[in-house]
């Protein structure tokens, strides 16, 4: 299978003739994902020995999939697979051909190893090019870019496609938010691209420097790597005064760049020749209808070195068909508000971190740094939500504190449907991460 | 008069009271009057310094959230029914006391109260109708400062 190598690496195609790719006519399009799945599909069978004992079992053949409609007669592929298969099991290129490793964040558990060949790499950039497009970001732009350099795929994946851009490229990497700041300010930053819950980090330590983010050159920022909400965009664009995309992907599939939001801000459009989209039902593996939430299921089309079909992403979404304002035809994914997997059980109660987010934002309009602490004290667990203490909601009055504190806990049980304890904690006394925020800390005794 | 006071967040566990403390101190910082309200879980430490600029500053570099609200100084007699000469001309106004503290100063046989009201202007003019003695800036730093 051939694809267009992107600019700035062997063949020059110029972002312009990329992106022609999110404007194709439905028909055409599926012509171009159907070509693409059967080879995808034939490259699974023979060179990686899970997808062709799945298939065997399932009593299939390459030749049963002829078209994306076929896409639910395989099985799927989850990330327990890629652990079991851990570090080399689903290379379907050999070593000699891949140029890249990379690894899933870890967050969920044991990472996994990521090939590139050398056409996977530009078939990345291609979808970060026009991922960045997207956003506004040209080549007249400065991109700042605070995603973690290294195994993460956030940091070369901007890295790579803001230079094909004709960008200029901060290579900053994560963490370190005053220098961020500092850098930001001197080198005339108008992009950045980072973790939202980094850039709130960002967001507050300029005001403790003094420094009046409002006032920089930066006028766009790119966010992903975690699942974040609507309030915090417009705490984000208010605070920064910049406009704030949404941008998803994963290392598994390819990096960031499977889906970006174009500034109409009504979803994410999905590069669907590069990877497909499902949704599916998480509990019955069912295929769910455009409109209908469920659980993000992508089989790439254009990726050498580890195909991956059908591969659950545990983020909880839907998809939305129908022409966007701004022409592309590429269906919308709604952001992403939880993970399957971010779930933890409360006594018996299940409980996403996006709805305590969403009660914490209810009581003051803005979302403070938070973490979910659950211990287990003679046997019986307790929840605490532990939330800093934001500008907004301290006062000197300890009934005014006292109020709110009840106020939360009071909506933070009606979201969730059980108690947590709500603490109020000093600011900075929460451990910040440079990367993917974490939110639950279990201190439960567990078997196992 | 009204001063600035400084309101800290704290957690109430052990070795927080500390932290702000050891900050202004360092930062040649002297503490001329404060009060701590406590909770089960947290306490807000209140402070009038003098520079209380460099003591937010100080604070908030450290992380710590800071607010700033105006209180009034005014003076009581160090004896009985000292307090209730200050308190008639507030009642007789219908105004909310929303917290007060004492300290003594170290002239005299006078103790200075700070009040919290919610509008402090209002109170400011309540009381300015009556016998009682308000502290001003200079009177209130000398009579703390150290010898």
């Amino acid at each position: 299978m051939s694809h267009a190598l992107a600019p700035g690496l062997e063949n020059d195609r110029s972002a312009s003739d990329l992106i022609k790719a999110d404007f194709l006519p439905r028909e055409r399009l599926r012509q171009v994902q159907d070509a693409r799945l059967r080879n995808m599909v034939r490259l699974g069978f023979e060179k990686v020995p899970l997808y062709r004992q799945r298939f065997e079992a399932a009593g299939i053949t390459p030749d049963d999939v002829q078209s994306v409609d076929d896409l639910s007669r395989l099985p799927f592929i989850t990330k327990e697979d890629l652990r079991d298969a851990y570090p080399l099991g689903l290379f379907a290129a050999p070593m000699s051909e891949v140029v890249r490793l990379h690894a899933s964040s870890g967050t969920t558990g044991r990472q996994v190893l990521v090939p590139y060949t050398r056409a996977d790499l530009a078939v990345w950039t291609e979808a970060m090019v026009r991922t960045l497009t997207l956003s506004g970001v040209g080549p007249d732009d400065v991109v700042q870019n605070a995603y973690g350099y290294g195994l993460f795929t956030g940091g070369l994946g901007v890295h790579y496609a803001a230079e094909a851009l004709g960008a200029a490229v901060i290579p900053i990497s994560g963490g370190n938010a005053a220098r961020q700041i500092a850098v930001m300010r001197d080198f005339g930053a108008t992009v950045i691209c980072s973790t939202p819950s980094f850039f709130l980090q960002l967001i507050d330590r300029a005001e403790e420097a003094g420094v009046e983010l409002r006032g920089l050159r930066l006028r766009v920022g790119v966010f992903g790597a975690e699942p974040w909400s609507e309030e915090m965009r417009q705490r984000i664009q208010q605070a920064a005064g910049i406009e704030a995309f949404d941008i998803y992907g994963l290392a598994e599939i390819v990096g960031p760049g499977v889906a970006g939001e174009c500034s109409v801000h009504r979803g994410l459009h999905v590069l669907e020749d590069l990877f497909f989209p499902e949704i599916i039902d998480p509990a019955s593996g069912r295929p769910l209808p455009d409109g209908e939430e469920g659980e993000l299921t992508l089989t790439t089309l254009a990726k050498q070195a580890m195909p991956m079909l059908r591969y659950r992403t545990g983020d909880i979404t839907a998809l939305e068909a129908g022409e966007c304002p701004c022409g592309r035809t590429l269906r919308r994914m709604r952001r992403v508000s939880h993970r399957s997997d971010d779930l933890f059980i409360v006594r018996g109660v299940n409980v996403y971190p996006a709805q305590i987010e969403s009660a914490l934002l209810a009581v003051k309009g803005t979302l403070p740094h938070y973490q979910i602490v659950l211990t287990e004290e003679d046997g019986r667990e307790r929840a605490e939500v532990q939330i800093e203490v934001t500008p907004d909601m301290f006062s000197d009055r300890i009934g005014v504190l006292e109020e709110l504190q009840d106020n939360l806990t009071r909506k933070v049980a009606q979201a969730v449907g059980v108690h947590l304890d709500v603490r109020l904690v000093e600011p900075r006394s929460l451990a910040r991460s440079e990367g993917k925020a974490r939110r639950v800390l279990d201190q439960r005794n567990r078997p196992g | 008069m009204k001063f600035p006071q400084l309101s800290v967040f704290i957690e109430n566990r052990p070795g927080h009271l500390i932290v702000p403390c050891r900050l202004l101190a360092a930062a040649g910082i002297n503490i001329v009057a404060l009060s701590l309200a406590e909770t089960q879980k947290y306490g807000i430490l209140r402070l009038i310094v003098r520079d209380w600029h460099k003591a937010k500053d100080v604070l908030e570099a450290n992380g710590f959230r800071v607010s700033v609200t105006e209180v009034l100084a005014v003076q009581v007699q160090d004896r009985p029914g000292g307090l209730v000469a200050v308190l008639e001309p507030i009642v007789a106004a219908g105004l909310n006391v929303e917290y007060m503290y004492a300290f003594a100063t170290k002239m005299g046989d006078e103790a200075v109260l700070v009040f919290r009201f919610e509008d402090p202007d209002a109170a400011l003019q309540a009381l300015k109708g009556s016998t009682v003695a308000f502290v001003d800036t200079v009177d209130l730093f000398s009579r703390s400062s150290r010898a």
